[in-house]
């Protein structure tokens, strides 16, 4: 795609938004840019806090006996820090991405809905503060698990369910709002001759995320607000002495909660989709593949919610029905993960530290994948279920792909968004600590939880003692190595080489024309693509 | 070069009102939040206060930012682009609104084919049946629960049926207006959006009526009888609170309408509450027939 852009007049009538002075412009702002800011120092904030109690956590696994923390504020932790990730950390990372990157890729002055898009950020750090305050009351903080099942949520619930419901509604009103902005921009904002075929893999991926987002949060919304009926007015939706069904709860929640894990990884397969080609000095491998496998992946997400349920119980028929479209889900998926290796392949490249991000999350989420259809089987389920073995299969796609691909992205961005190259040694330190660290915090897990060693319990038996201990020495380390990101992205905003336009020689799409940092305005007159 | 040939971009300006309506929404979720934990424990908190204190707020922020857009869109600012970027967010909007009720609705089809009948001993559930509660007999509407608790059904004719109909005609009147405006036929305009807005308020009124002969002494269906007490108000209310929103939107572009705003090619606002109040008929039709009929 070559493209020829319009010379920007530096003064344009039409952006009635100037640019503001100080707070200010941070709480009233309608300019993507600013807002993709937020978003993404927001979620690192929270990726952080959540860090912080994974390693409360980690402390008390350390080793067997209880340590530091009492049973069910071990509850609360793991809770909490499974909410944190997903609504707090990983979800609002991916919507900074497609805040900065998709007006920009697509030859848009700005998001479809501006003010919308700030309100839709906003009330996001109200939600988390409501969450985290529930630390402070006098029940703790919800103790039922991220995944909130009944009636571990209604009849065994702590006094602080109904500000964790609220906490989520406003998550998911957040999250809807901002999906339907992505929505309209993609569709509606797209420089004349950006057909949709033409559009960047990474503009696709959002696309279709957002979709998912609009058709599965509002399901969250109805089943947090049947829990919150069934504990203080009395309902019986989760309740079978009324007639209602405790099982009930897991198939409204999974049917939200399978496509919410691949809402959790399109835009990652989007960013490394940009990555490979770029550092590889090739097109991507089969592109129009790339945008049907994603959408497969996302129409298949829906039938498959049930694999979360295998012990649960259902008719066979179900089990059987559930085990092999979840197995077909690997197809798509195989689809991607041959074509990033096929773009490699023969590619001249070089192993900057936005492509070793990149190419560590296509190992590594190849093997959480694989660890996912070894669970997709229901008889051996019945054996891996609730045990260490989950822990490590989504903690592989969730850590080493999502967030490796938030850091891939965010190095690879980082010069457009700052004007400044961040400092590559250091980054590099960044990922080998991290790389190394990781594994060892997260692949004992699968020997552990073959094993045996149940999830979710603050003690373990002796023979669990050694993989233990280095899974949490692995974990203290993952954690301090993050650090070393928050200094390389400071450094990297007061300064350091400046950063040309296109800082990445292999490196195409729209946001390259244009001057970095990239202006407050990017295009106030559509750019011609041909 | 090209730049002549495309319509300039339109970016809003700033604006204080997402930031008044985050904090409405924190102020809503925290009184709530009191409010529903001190419930049945007895002792008020200020709950109540703050979730007042909240909506107020959100009304005065809607109130704000719709006035201001509307200003805008008055001064002729708006490009086509924008108004096209409303039109699809509003039906990605009702798209979502579709999902939440379709939430209630599998909770509703899951009662009524699997987990009554499981109770009941049906399938391989037997001793499920035998041992947890074996007098318990399964039926749709579930007038007794396995624990015992007794309600009666709630009839489709009479009222429901009524409103059926009342809302069947609003839809009918919607449309009506809508071409009358589309004909810049301003009277006919005001006559049946005024229709549709009496018929949206009738069908409030009689639903609170409803309601209240669900809760008297004869019918004994509440919300705590059970799954069938628990999908019929959380489906019904929660439709209703959908009309409630509705009126209010048609109330606002009728008020519009007197103003002397909306020409038959811009007239995004009436559309999208007339789209909005389809919505809430569709949901109705299928309510009616599957929480009352079958
Ligand atoms: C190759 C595709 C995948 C397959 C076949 C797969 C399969 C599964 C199965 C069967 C389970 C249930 C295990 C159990 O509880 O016994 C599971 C759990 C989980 N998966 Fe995957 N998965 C895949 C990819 C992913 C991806 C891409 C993500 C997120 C980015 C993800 C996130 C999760 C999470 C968070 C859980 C645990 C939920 C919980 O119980 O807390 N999975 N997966
Ligand atoms: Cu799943």
């Amino acid at each position: 795609m070559t493209t020829d852009v319009i010379e920007q007049e530096s003064h344009d009538d039409h952006h009635d938004d100037h640019k503001m002075k100080g707070i200010k412009r941070w709480l009233y702002t309608t300019n993507h840019k600013d807002i993709g800011t937020l978003y993404l120092w927001f979620a690192f904030i929270m990726l952080l806090t959540g860090g912080a109690l994974a390693m409360v956590i980690r402390a008390e696994l350390f080793q067997p006996g209880l340590q530091i923390v009492e049973p069910d504020f071990f509850n609360q932790l793991t809770t909490v820090h499974g909410l944190i990730m997903v609504f707090g950390a990983i979800m609002p990372a991916f919507t900074g991405f497609a805040n900065w990157m998709i007006p920009m890729m697509v030859g848009a002055p700005d998001m479809a809905l501006p003010r919308m898009n700030n309100w839709s950020f906003w009330i996001l750090p109200f939600a988390f503060a409501i969450l985290l305050s529930t630390f402070f009351m006098e029940s703790g903080a919800p103790n039922f698990g991220w995944t909130f099942y009944a009636p571990l949520s209604t009849t065994y619930s702590n006094g602080s369910t109904a500000f964790f419901v609220f906490a989520v509604h406003i998550m998911g009103i957040s999250s809807i709002m901002g999906a339907i902005n992505i929505v309209v921009t993609i569709m509606n904002m797209r420089a004349p001759g950006m057909t949709y075929m033409k559009m960047p893999l990474f503009v696709w991926t959002f696309f279709i995320t957002a979709y998912l987002l609009i058709a599965v949060m509002p399901v969250l919304a109805g089943v947090v607000t049947m829990l919150l009926t069934d504990t203080y007015f009395g309902t019986s939706f989760f309740d079978a002495a009324g007639g209602g069904d405790p099982v009930l709860f897991q198939h409204l929640f999974w049917f939200f909660g399978h496509p919410e894990v691949y809402i959790m990884i399109l835009p990652a397969f989007g960013i490394v989709s940009t990555i490979i080609p770029a550092f590889a000095r090739k097109k991507l491998f089969g592109y129009s593949s790339m945008v049907y496998a994603t959408a497969s992946i996302a129409l298949l997400s829906f039938i498959v919610w049930a694999h979360h349920m295998f012990t649960t119980g259902m008719p066979l028929f179900g089990e059987l029905f559930f085990m092999y479209c979840t197995m077909l889900i690997a197809v798509p998926t195989g689809v991607k993960v041959f074509n990033w290796v096929a773009t490699m392949w023969r590619g001249s490249m070089s192993f900057e530290t936005p492509m070793l991000f990149s190419i560590a999350f296509v190992i590594l989420f190849t093997i959480g994948g694989f660890s996912g259809l070894m669970l997709a089987l229901t008889p051996v389920d019945f054996q891996y279920h609730d045990t260490y073995f989950v822990v490590a299969h989504f903690h592989y796609v969730l850590v080493t792909g999502s967030l490796f691909s938030i850091y891939a992205g965010a190095y690879f961005w980082l010069p457009k968004w700052t004007g400044h190259m961040y400092n590559e040694s250091l980054a590099k330190w960044h990922f080998w600590c991290s790389l190394v660290s990781v594994n060892l915090l997260f692949f004992p897990m699968h020997f552990l939880g073959l094993a045996g060693m149940p999830r979710r319990i603050p003690d373990y038996a002796l023979q669990f003692a050694d993989f233990n201990k280095w899974v949490s020495i692995g974990g203290f380390a993952f954690g301090l190595s993050q650090l070393i990101f928050l200094a390389v992205v400071i450094k990297c905003i007061r300064g350091g080489e400046k950063a040309p336009a296109k800082p990445w020689d292999g490196a195409e799409g729209l946001e390259w024309t244009v001057a970095s940092p990239a202006p407050y305005h990017t295009f106030s007159t559509p750019p011609k693509i041909d | 070069m090209t730049t002549k040939e495309y319509e300039s971009y339109y970016v809003p300006s700033q604006s204080h009102w997402p930031i008044v309506g985050a904090v409405a929404l924190f102020l809503i979720a925290v009184g709530a939040g009191n409010y529903v934990s001190t419930l049945n424990s007895g002792e008020g908190g200020i709950g109540g206060y703050i979730l007042l204190a909240g909506v107020c707020l959100v009304i005065y922020m809607l109130y704000g930012w719709f006035s201001n857009v509307i200003n805008e869109s008055m001064a002729g600012k708006y490009s086509h682009q924008m108004d096209n970027s409303f039109r699809q967010g509003m039906s990605w909007f009702i798209f979502s609104e579709v999902m939440f009720f379709a939430a209630f609705f599998g909770a509703l089809f899951y009662a009524r084919t699997l987990s009554v009948p499981w109770l009941g001993g049906a399938d391989n559930n037997a001793m499920t049946g035998a041992v947890l509660w074996p007098e318990f007999v399964a039926s749709w509407p579930l007038l007794v629960t396995p624990d015992g608790t007794e309600t009666t059904q709630m009839g489709w004719y009479g009222l429901p049926l009524i409103n059926t109909i009342l809302l069947l005609t609003s839809s009918i009147t919607a449309h009506l207006a809508h071409s009358a405006l589309e004909k810049d036929n301003r009277k006919m305009l005001k006559i049946w959006l005024g229709f549709t807005i009496l018929l949206g308020v009738v069908f409030l009124f009689l639903q609170v009526v409803e309601y209240m002969h669900g809760y008297s002494e004869e019918m004994k269906l509440y919300l705590t009888s059970g799954i069938y007490g628990s999908t019929f108000y959380l489906l019904t209310g929660f439709h209703g609170m959908h009309v409630t929103l509705g009126t209010i939107m048609l109330i606002v572009v009728f008020l519009r309408v007197l103003k002397g705003h909306f020409t038959p090619t811009n007239a995004f606002a009436f559309e999208a509450a007339s789209w909005y109040w389809h919505f809430v008929d569709v949901v109705w039709v299928i309510l009616f027939v599957f929480v009352y009929i079958v």
